[in-house]
């Protein structure tokens, strides 16, 4: 499972932690997180990710 | 009390009680070059409440103004708009010693405050977007705008004033005897908003254009944007030109100017710097230049903010660049501009590593390149005629690119 990064702020998502806080619960993939998720630190869209390198 | 430590009315029972800092001159990084002000704002209704604080260093100043309306005690809410420490050092003296009835903050800045300051006596009331809060005859409603610049980042609108108080955005740092934006001359404003865009604002560009789309349809009504550093925007004809000049910073809009930012040690890169000026203002585009033994990185980052090209130069020092390149390049990376074209010159003497790190660096942030020129030691007839084409080279990318945009 692959690890996002917030392009605005630098927020790391990463699936085995998921974000609790925000219903979505760890296991989710990035591809299966609802559409309206917003980065948890900066409220960039998900289109705002880009996978971590 | 001296006359200048008293308050100042905004609107109906809103007061600035803010404080003037005319010495300082880095702020983060950034050059103050005419000091700041942190603005903090009082409003005066069945509760008092108290937007924002100032630097630890102003406390006293900041307490007189609230005292020359109110007695600081009688403070029953406060709300941190934004917990960097300029606006939130007093906070925990001020709860200390006023025990207000509430502290309110974003969720975020809830988070944030906490994070700060781990002694702060009090739970953080947090709001949330679009939440109103009553304050008697006025009505405080909250507005986020996480990552402008801070995570926790909010603007507070007094509904029935027209009050939008915005925290950094819409700010400037510039200290004067003025508290309105209309008693000062338009050039010195748009140079001290640019400036605090070009080196605050302009990595969270995306969500400032989203903020505009969200303003525009809310069709949210403004008297006056009050900040927290600078003048008070009162004249609404001011501030939609601060408006318009956000909305093109945001939207990547770029003018038909070249920025040249090099180094020198014996003169020979900034020989090939003058050549390539000459090369690009032949083809009629603007030059700004920009040698870094006068000018540091904020006064780079302003004239990047709206640029299409930069050019950067340096020589070769113990196998590396010069270490004032190494400076702006870092800094300008952070601020992530969307600069489309630039080039890389510099003289060297034997090794000649500089070039290829300058270039690697503008690669790196999305810079095209459009030539190269490395001089060993001075640069003869053939390197400046080389020079000058690079610089017409560049100028005419930028026309092209200008043109299309
Ligand atoms: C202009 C500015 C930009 C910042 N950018 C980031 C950032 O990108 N990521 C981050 O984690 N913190 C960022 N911070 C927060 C600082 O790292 C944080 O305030 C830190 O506690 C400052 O440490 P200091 O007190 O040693 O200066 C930024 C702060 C400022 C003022
Ligand atoms: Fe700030
Ligand atoms: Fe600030």
């Amino acid at each position: 499972m692959n690890k996002y990064v917030c392009d605005v702020c630098g927020y790391v998502y990463d699936p085995e932690i998921g974000d609790p806080d925000n219903g979505v619960s760890p296991g989710t993939t990035f591809e299966d997180i609802p559409d309206d998720w917003i980065c948890p630190t900066c409220a960039a869209g998900s289109e705002s990710f880009s996978p971590a390198s | 009390m001296s006359k200048n430590l008293n308050a100042i009315q905004i609107a109906d029972k809103v007061y600035w009680v803010g404080a003037i800092d005319w010495g300082v001159r880095n702020i983060h990084g950034y050059t103050t070059d005419r000091g700041t002000t942190y603005n903090a704002y009082l409003v005066m209704d069945d509760k008092i409440t108290l937007f924002d604080t100032v630097k630890k260093e102003f406390e006293d100043e900041f307490l007189s103004r609230i005292a020359s309306i109110v007695n600081p005690e009688k403070i029953d809410y406060i709300i941190s708009n934004h917990s960097e420490p300029d606006h939130s050092e007093v906070l925990p003296e001020i709860i200390k010693a006023v025990k207000p009835e509430k502290v309110f903050a974003s969720v975020m800045g809830k988070k944030a405050l906490n994070a700060i300051y781990h002694d702060l006596n009090m739970e953080i009331t947090a709001v949330k977007d679009g939440e109103e809060l009553g304050l008697g005859s006025k009505t405080v409603k909250f507005m986020e705008t996480r990552m402008l610049h801070w995570p926790d980042s909010m603007f507070s609108y007094l509904v029935e004033d027209k009050v939008l108080l915005t925290q950094d955005a819409f700010g400037m740092h510039l200290a004067s005897s003025e508290r309105f934006g209309e008693e000062l001359p338009w050039g010195v404003l748009k140079t001290h908003v640019s400036g605090y865009y070009a080196n605050i604002i302009t990595p969270y560009s995306s969500h400032v254009a989203k903020l505009f789309e969200k303003i525009d349809t809310s069709g949210l009504e403004v008297s006056i944007v009050a900040p927290d550093h600078g003048p008070v925007w009162r004249n609404m004809d001011n501030f939609r030109k601060v408006l318009s000049l956000y909305k093109k910073w945001s939207a990547r809009k770029l003018d038909e100017k070249i920025v040249i930012v090099y180094d020198t040690m014996w003169g020979s890169t900034e020989k090939m710097a003058n050549h390539i000026e000459d090369g690009a203002r032949s083809s009629d585009v603007s030059v700004e230049m920009m040698p870094l033994y006068s000018f540091e990185r904020s006064m780079i980052a302003l004239e990047m903010l709206d640029a299409s090209a930069v050019i950067v130069g340096a020589p070769t020092l113990n196998n590396n660049i010069f270490p004032s390149l190494a400076d702006v390049l870092t800094y300008i990376k952070g601020l992530k501009f969307k600069t489309p074209y630039g080039a890389v010159f510099g003289s060297y003497g034997w090794s000649g590593e500089g070039n290829n790190l300058l270039r690697e660096y503008l690669v790196s942030i999305g810079v095209e390149i459009v030539d190269e020129i490395k001089s060993k030691y001075v640069p003869d007839d053939k390197v400046k005629e080389e020079c000058f084409l690079l610089g017409q080279a560049v100028a005419n990318k930028v026309k092209e690119f200008i043109k299309n945009q």
